[in-house]
């Protein structure tokens, strides 16, 4: 088994709470708007990516998702492996 | 069942509890402490809640979340007490919640005094609280009547899904006479799975409920007040309750006077009426909705040459009497205030005056 | 912390109107976990209050009341005293419970009323835009405090915790805070107690979080969590103010 990190682009509100959070500098807001018009977080370095979780448990919008997946190729939106 | 000889306010407690209501919050305040102390003692025998609340304002929310929830809840109050509750009164009516509240009333403004009164008609027919609302007001002119009001009023609140009042003075209240509480008044309530947050896993529904009076787009308050507004038209429409009183008779005069105030007028009429001059009356039983087209049909006698609105107010009921008689005779008021109440001498002498 | 994280099944899944940053999600994702984690979701039922948190019935998967603003303890001691077996608490902000319903609050506490609250202070009042608080520090600017809270004038913040917990009635007065990662598993664990009490039929629980306003507060997300950290949590500290066994 293998986890995969997912941001909700469409949720997030670009607070960028998760991106001071997150021990291992993953995360980074995006430079295009998303549909609310905020800059969502994306992963900028998502091989970095060690599922603690600590994004999504600060994130207000529970736009994080981590869930385990089967053994695969990566996916888009998809971090770490 | 036989008759008890019972104080006013005890016999409201009671009515409630054969209503099938055994859940009551209230604040003391004079002149109805008693039915709270009757119901300290007699709810816990019953299994019921008894809750004195630290305020007239969180007994109201009291109420609210016991009501919304789908619980038969009432409470008791006098006039300082109900304005205190009456923000909460409109959250009710806003969320839709049934409530009973009986008011006493005593005299005001401000802390007034503490004897019978009926200031508050246009408080409890009108606008009780902020918004855009109406209650039932019930307006029982006996012992009996408080009792058998009390019970219906019940049914009719989960019915129309509205606070409902009974709108009592300081005399029906601290008054003794015989009662009976008929079984055929005692009910249960039937829709609260419908809209009332009854827990998803007693109703074996997966959908919540939501009990709010919060509407922040215009479309849809606006919407919600329609909807408010066609149920108060359905209770103008099935709900008016009034007593004729020698209206058979060719009357000169028609008093038109409710609760406490009306029985001096049913003396003072029995006396004209033994003196040659016949006077009739009609007394709203509820004074919400108002028993305008019992008015107005009342002064098409022909000699009725005049009708008078007689209350222990300065003339608050007289506007709903003006508004039924549309002009078509002369519209007089009489009443006194902060206790006093007018005796059947001087109702006699007003309507002898009227009556040429 | 744990390698999967979703929305819990309490939460409702819906965009919140909540201002980038606010801590209202975070709360309301910790209430929503642990109504899962107890199983009770369909027999809860939450009072909003009035403030930004008006519209949480729109999130949460169970049913809700909305109160005045204030009144949610009046109200839940109603819902609990006809319906003991729901569990019920009310979710409100500091101008909501420590000013106007700082009577209703004080009373249910004191009677022990077997409800929990969750009582969020971010020591400003949020919805109406960023008025002073009874909860507002010394100095803090505000729009009714322009000049900062001028404490010979209006007195120093109140501390609701220290001052509920003064009370020989109520079962557990807590204060944690979910502005790092770091406190938000405590916080988790207070609201958790705070609900199991109520489940046990233990009287009154209450769960203060300190939180971050960075609308009204007028700074950064980030910036807002810096000075919560150095301003708020020194004056509103953090820890158990009272328990079923005695003080914490």
């Amino acid at each position: 088994m293998t986890h995969e990190h997912l941001v909700n682009r469409d949720k997030c509100k670009g607070c960028g709470v998760c991106v001071e959070a997150c021990p291992k500098n993953v995360l980074a807001l995006s430079e295009d708007v998303n549909a609310k018009g905020y800059f969502p977080a994306k992963q900028a370095r998502p091989d970095d990516c060690v599922f603690c979780a600590i994004c999504a448990t600060m994130c207000p919008d529970v736009a994080i998702t981590i869930r385990e997946i089967a053994d695969q190729a990566p996916t888009e939106n998809k971090g770490g492996k | 069942m036989a008759k008890v000889l019972m104080k006013g306010n005890e016999a409201i407690g009671e009515a409630a509890i054969k209503a099938g209501c055994l859940n009551y919050f209230a604040y003391p305040i004079t002149p109805q402490s008693e039915v709270a102390e009757y119901l300290a003692k007699r709810l816990p025998e019953v299994g019921g809640v008894f809750l004195q609340g630290e305020s007239e304002v969180a007994v109201s929310y009291m109420l609210y979340g016991a009501a919304g929830c789908g619980e038969r809840v009432f409470t008791t109050s006098s006039s300082p007490g109900v304005s205190l509750m009456s923000e909460g009164i409109s959250y009710m009516a806003g969320a839709q919640c049934p409530v009973v509240l009986v008011n006493i009333m005593r005299g005001g403004p401000g802390l007034g005094g503490i004897l019978p009164s009926q200031a508050d008609y246009l408080q409890a027919t009108k606008s009780i609280g902020h918004g855009d609302f109406r209650m039932l007001v019930f307006a029982p002119a006996s012992v009996q009547e408080a009792v058998e009001m009390t019970m219906v009023a019940f049914p009719l609140a989960e019915k129309y899904r509205n606070p409902v009042m009974i709108l009592g003075d300081g005399l029906i209240g601290q008054m003794m006479e015989p009662v009976e509480f008929p079984d055929d008044l005692r009910s249960e309530p039937t829709n609260k799975n419908d809209w009332a947050t009854t827990g998803m896993d007693k109703r074996g529904s997966d959908r919540p409920n939501l009990v709010k009076s919060l509407f922040l787009d215009p479309e849809k308050l606006n919407e919600h007040n329609l909807m408010l507004k066609a149920k108060y038209e359905r209770m103008q429409q099935d709900e008016v309750r009034f007593e004729p009183y020698n209206l058979d008779s060719e009357y000169k005069v028609l008093i038109v006077s409710y609760g406490t105030m009306s029985r001096v007028c049913r003396t003072a009429i029995d006396n004209l009426k033994a003196d040659g001059l016949e006077v009739g009356m009609v007394r709203p039983q509820t004074v919400f909705p108002f028993p305008e087209n019992a008015v107005y049909e009342a002064t098409a006698k022909s000699g009725c040459n005049a009708v008078i609105s007689i209350e222990m107010s300065m003339g608050q009921m007289l506007e709903d009497v003006q508004r039924s008689v549309k002009g078509r005779k002369e519209v007089h008021w009489y009443g006194k205030c902060g206790g006093e109440v007018p005796t059947p001498e001087e109702v006699m002498d007003v309507v002898r005056s009227l009556a040429d | 912390m744990g390698k999967i994280f979703q929305k819990p099944e309490a939460l409702a899944d819906v965009d919140t109107h909540y201002c980038p940053g606010c801590t209202h999600g975070i709360i309301h994702r910790l209430v929503a976990e642990v109504i899962d984690e107890l199983d009770v979701r369909g027999r809860t039922v939450g009072i909003a209050p009035v403030g930004c948190a008006v519209l949480a019935y729109n999130y949460f998967t169970f049913d809700f009341q909305e109160a005045a603003h204030g009144r949610a303890p009046a109200m839940a001691t109603g819902i609990k005293r006809v319906r003991p077996d729901l569990m019920v608490f009310t979710y409100q902000g500091d101008g909501d419970l420590a000013s106007i319903g700082m009577s209703e609050i004080v009373h249910a506490a004191n009677r022990g009323e077997k409800f929990t609250t969750i009582f969020v202070n971010n020591a400003v009042y949020g919805m109406t835009g960023g008025q002073m608080a009874p909860t507002t520090m010394p100095d803090q600017i505000t729009t009714t405090s322009p000049a900062g809270r001028d404490t010979d004038e209006v007195g120093m913040p109140i501390k609701v915790s220290e001052l509920l917990a003064a009370l020989q009635t109520p079962a557990y007065i807590a204060r944690q805070t979910v502005i790092r990662a770091k406190y938000i598993r405590k916080a988790k664990q207070a609201i958790k107690k705070a609900f199991t009490y109520q489940l046990e039929g233990k009287c009154f629980s209450l769960v203060e979080i300190v939180s971050t306003c960075p609308t009204n507060w007028g700074m950064t997300p980030i910036d807002s969590i810096k000075w919560a950290e150095d301003t708020l949590l020194p004056y509103y500290q953090l820890g158990e103010y009272k328990t079923p066994n005695g003080a914490g």
